[in-house]
């Protein structure tokens, strides 16, 4: 393992989540979804709690023509727990 | 051993879960265990009219991996700890990959 501690670089995947505590992130999930919040919590399955939280969900609907339309959905919430098992990605957001 | 302890300081709250398969339910938190398996108690299904089946029930236990989201009290969490008890969890799972 590395064990150079230099000048905080990440030196595993997520050390860049770590550096992302207290500040706000995108998250991609399975099901067509997104978040972006403030992250509080994280730990090795990405397991999350992120606060203000804004929901994207992206619903594919195909009206009578067989037309296919991308609807979204956004929803709010305060607080929210996100089991690392849907999580896809966690960037940081400037 | 951050979530399980986490939720543990939950227990009693009201929290609405958010299932894989949409569903969602509102009700107060008796207990957890370490694989994030949840008991539910004086439950409440939202959106009943779209899953009526859930009706009559009134406690339930959750499979933690079926789980998609849990909204918590805000005012519950203190997010301070919170994330001094993440550093600490990081720092110790990197002490042992060492």
């Amino acid at each position: 393992m590395a064990d150079n501690e230099d000048a905080g670089a990440p030196s595993e995947p997520l050390d860049l989540v770590r550096l992302s505590l207290d500040e706000i992130v995108f998250v991609k999930l399975r099901g067509d979804r997104e978040l972006k919040g403030r992250l509080h919590a994280y730990d090795s399955h990405c397991n999350l709690v992120l606060g203000d939280v804004e929901e994207t969900i992206y619903v594919v609907e195909e009206d009578d023509n067989e037309e296919e339309t991308t609807r979204t959905i956004k929803k709010q919430e305060e607080m929210l727990f996100v089991r690392g098992d849907s999580v896809v990605l966690i960037s940081p957001q400037a | 051993m951050l979530f399980f302890s986490f939720f543990k300081t939950l227990t009693n709250q009201t929290v609405t879960i958010e299932l894989k398969n949409d569903i969602r339910i509102r009700g107060i938190l008796k207990s957890v265990d370490q694989y994030l398996n949840i008991k539910l108690d004086d439950i409440e299904v939202l959106d009943l009219d779209k899953y009526p089946h859930l009706s009559s029930v009134k406690n339930m236990f959750i499979r933690g991996s079926v789980v998609r989201y849990v909204m918590l009290p805000r005012s519950e969490v203190d997010v301070g700890l919170l994330e001094d008890a993440t550093r600490r969890e990081a720092a110790n799972q990197a002490g042992k990959a060492r």
